[in-house]
């Protein structure tokens, strides 16, 4: 039954999902207690940590499920060490530890731990970042719930309320700190359960402006809140939606509790948060598991108003059942609404646009299953998809609680029935003429044996009526004629509706290139099936006996059929890729040998010069021309070196840069080289 | 007559090889500079010849810039040549820095 339900709960979120305006959602049940036995309960029996602890423990005890034996033995332990020594612990450490204490009671009583009790009012009094204010300002407030002794109180209150409210930004978002510019919509949710918990440890009113502001700064918050399709509202922040919307709610459900002037949301926000949560189905994450059921929690039991939600066990009316459409309205848990009327307003078939089968049908209420239940659908109630567009009205006389529900809910109905087949029959027709040669009326509840014969300048016709309860025509999704060859090769074609009937004309004479040119027995089958039909229907209809020309040369062959079906799915054939066979290149050491021979003229020249005796007289001596000269040259062998790299390495343009650097300062040093020798020469020739 | 014709070419050679020996220094460098650069190129033609033309594109560039080297130096060697009065450049230069200056450029 779990499994069924959850299967169901899957498939409606999925539904949920696809279709876009219209959509159903669901309470959390039981489906939800046994995912979180699978969630939460360690496979050792202890938690890494105590803020798991908390979320854990948390969410067992909102869902009802006690597990508390088990777990309270080692998380208690911890507990208490926790609680025993604040002074060596973290705040957060000793607010998770007082988190779970309240769940669990492992230490409880008349006298209060003073110790934790200065701990915190210390980290109150030093408190600058967000988080420490939270720790402790809702630490004291845990103290004081579980600990019925003393009274504890803010001394100042009013100065924390400032000081937390100064890290507000004006868009509605808080920051962490007062250095970080970075603001955050879960911090905004943090700071309303911090302020919640100044304003009930506060020993006095707080101004009343004060909490205005807070007001208009959760309005302001409200501005930002984001919204999918199908009407499901959330918070988004870095944290993920579904933290982020989780402490938002948390905040707004403490401030609510905590002060008495009324807090006014909007009804419809609130309504879309709780079915965005909803929505999420069964998060497999435990923080997300907890956030959800946290939240939800929070939203079912608060000052502002608590949503309701309209969901339905089944959205399939089957007309050959006559059974009842029935309509669930409860809280976001599953629990009993208060008194309310259900009205059906409007139910849109998809076909036909804006006129409505039913109009203004008021459901009856069945006190023990709590379900509202739609008995009798009027006579022109077809086959096909509706949707259902539902009303709710909340009695408001005897409630304590704010209720609120949507103005309209959407829901997609599939009706479904019996089509009756009539006047089917198949018949193969002499193409030019269209006279019969020879027809069957079939009968396609039961399988049956036609059997027939056609050449190829035949025709075969299939012809049938299919027909709603109501009378009209019926187009099914799927009407499929296959004929299959004794050699395994398969044709499919589709059975149109037009009109009064729906027929399907083969011309063979088109048709012989599809067929492949094979003679033979085929097998004639007829596939009928649609959402809306109860009675879809495979049948072999008999065989038929086709005489086809003979194949031509260039015709395509049949495409071979596998023995085994699935063994197309096989991997196919490796791909072989041919490559230009290189080049062949001549053997290394034949090359390094004509590098060597390449490199003797050269030195033959050197040695040629020598042998000539050649001088380098005219090199100056003296040490300004000397450096330009050697400069000079040393940049002449730079230039030959580049030449070198630029075939060994480089590419073109590094080349040129480096060519033109180099061009550039040969030519200043080159200049001055030259007028030192021309000013030698000069000398000489006036000497 | 065999020894008449050995004879005369042994003549002959020597008589080219005082001649040479007459010419200036620096035509010599000039001169050597060019048979330096086209052996270079023989070398590579013959290895061509050996391996086949696969990087046609080297054997190209290095064989036409060793020619190129040796056709700019002879034109250089021609215009310096003080033997050469028929030959007066007629470019633009007419002093040896002018003339060097071109041929380092053509270079």
């Amino acid at each position: 039954m779990m499994a069924g339900g959850l299967a169901r709960f899957v498939v409606l979120i999925l539904a949920a999902a696809i279709c876009g305006a219209a959509s159903v959602f669901q309470p959390i049940s039981d489906s939800h207690r046994s995912a979180a036995l699978d969630v939460f309960v360690p496979v050792d029996g202890s938690y890494k940590s105590l803020e798991e602890a908390y979320e854990a423990l948390k969410t067992l005890e909102i869902l009802g499920i006690d597990k508390k034996s088990d777990l309270s033995s080692a998380t208690c332990e911890n507990v208490v060490k926790v609680l025993a020594s604040p002074s060596s612990s973290t705040l957060k450490d000793v607010f998770y530890a007082l988190s779970v204490n309240g769940i669990l009671k492992c230490k409880s009583g008349e006298d209060v731990p003073k110790d934790i009790v200065s701990k915190l009012q210390t980290g109150v009094k030093d408190a600058k970042l967000l988080l420490d204010f939270y720790y402790s300002v809702r630490g004291l407030v845990l103290v004081k719930e579980q600990f019925s002794g003393t009274d504890i109180s803010l001394g100042d209150a009013e100065t924390v309320f400032r000081s937390i409210k100064a890290l507000s930004q004006s868009d509605g978002r808080w920051r962490y700190s007062s250095n970080n510019p970075e603001s955050s919509t879960f911090a905004a949710g943090l700071a309303f359960e911090t302020l919640a918990g100044v304003i009930s440890l506060a020993p006095s009113e707080i101004d009343n402006s004060l909490i205005q502001t807070l007001k208009t700064s959760i309005t302001k918050l409200f501005d930002s809140i984001q919204k999918y399709d199908d009407g499901t509202f959330y918070f988004d922040e870095s944290e993920g939606p579904i933290s982020t919307t989780a402490s938002v709610i948390r905040g707004l459900k403490s401030f609510a509790a905590s002060e008495s002037t009324g807090l006014n949301l909007p009804g419809d926000k609130i309504v879309g948060l709780a079915k965005f949560f909803l929505g999420v189905g069964i998060p497999g994450d435990a923080k997300d598991f907890f956030n959800q059921i946290d939240a939800l929690a929070c939203l079912e039991d608060n000052r502002f108003s608590v949503p309701l939600i309209l969901s339905l066990p089944s959205t399939v009316i089957s007309l050959t059942k006559k059974e009842p459409l029935k309509v669930k309205v409860s809280t976001v848990f599953g629990s009993k609404a208060p008194a309310l009327s259900v009205k059906l307003a409007q139910a849109l078939s998809s076909g036909s646009k804006g006129s409505s089968v039913i109009n203004n049908q008021e459901l009856k209420f069945d006190a023990e299953s709590a379900t509202y239940f739609l008995e009798s659908f009027p006579k022109n109630f077809d086959v096909g998809k509706y949707t259902f567009v539902f009303e709710i009205l909340v009695d408001e006389s005897a409630n304590e609680k704010v209720y609120i529900t949507e103005a309209q809910t959407k829901v997609p109905i599939s009706a479904t029935g019996a089509i009756t087949i009539e006047n089917a029959e198949i018949a193969v027709l002499d193409s030019d003429v269209g006279s019969v040669e020879s027809q069957k009326k079939l009968d396609l509840t039961k399988d049956e044996a036609v059997s027939l014969s056609a050449n190829h300048l035949q025709k075969l016709r299939l012809s049938l009526q299919l027909t709603t309860p109501l009378g009209h025509v019926f187009k099914p999704h799927q009407a499929f004629l296959k004929l299959k060859h004794e050699s395994q090769v398969e044709h499919i074609f589709l059975v149109k509706t037009s009109g009064k009937k729906s027929e399907l004309v083969l011309d063979f004479l088109g048709l012989v290139e599809k067929l492949y040119y094979l003679s033979g027995k085929y097998e004639i089958q007829l596939t009928i099936g649609d959402a809306s039909m109860e009675n879809s229907l495979l049948s072999n209809i008999g065989h038929i006996e086709l005489d086809l020309p003979e194949r031509p040369e260039k015709a395509a062959r049949p495409p071979l059929q596998p023995t085994d079906p699935y063994s197309r799915y096989v991997p196919k054939a490796e791909i072989s890729h041919i490559f230009r066979v290189p080049e062949k290149l001549p053997a290394k050491q034949l090359s390094l040998v004509f590098l060597g021979l390449i490199v003797l003229p050269f030195i033959g020249f050197l040695i040629g010069l020598t042998r000539l005796g050649v001088n380098i007289k005219s090199f100056p001596s003296s040490v300004g021309a000397a450096t330009s000269a050697l400069l000079f040259h040393g940049g002449i062998g730079a230039v030959l070196l580049l030449y070198v790299l630029f075939w060994v390495k480089l590419d073109l343009f590094t080349t040129l840069k480096a060519l033109s650097l180099l061009g550039v300062f040969l030519l200043f040093v080159g200049h001055r080289t030259l007028s030192h020798l021309a000013a030698a020469s000069n000398k000489l020739k006036s000497a | 007559m065999v020894k008449s014709t050995s004879k005369d070419a042994q003549d002959l050679f020597r008589s080219l090889h005082s001649a040479y020996s007459a010419t200036p220094t620096n035509l010599k460098i000039i001169d050597m500079y060019v048979v330096f650069a086209v052996f270079t190129a023989l070398i590579q033609v013959a290895y061509m010849a050996l391996v086949g033309s696969f990087p046609f594109n080297s054997f190209l560039s290095g064989v036409l810039s060793c020619v190129g080297t040796a056709v700019l130096a002879v034109c250089l060697r021609i215009q310096v040549n003080k033997e050469n009065k028929e030959f007066k450049c007629k470019t633009i230069v007419t002093n040896l820095g002018g003339i060097v200056a071109m041929f380092v450029i053509a270079v």
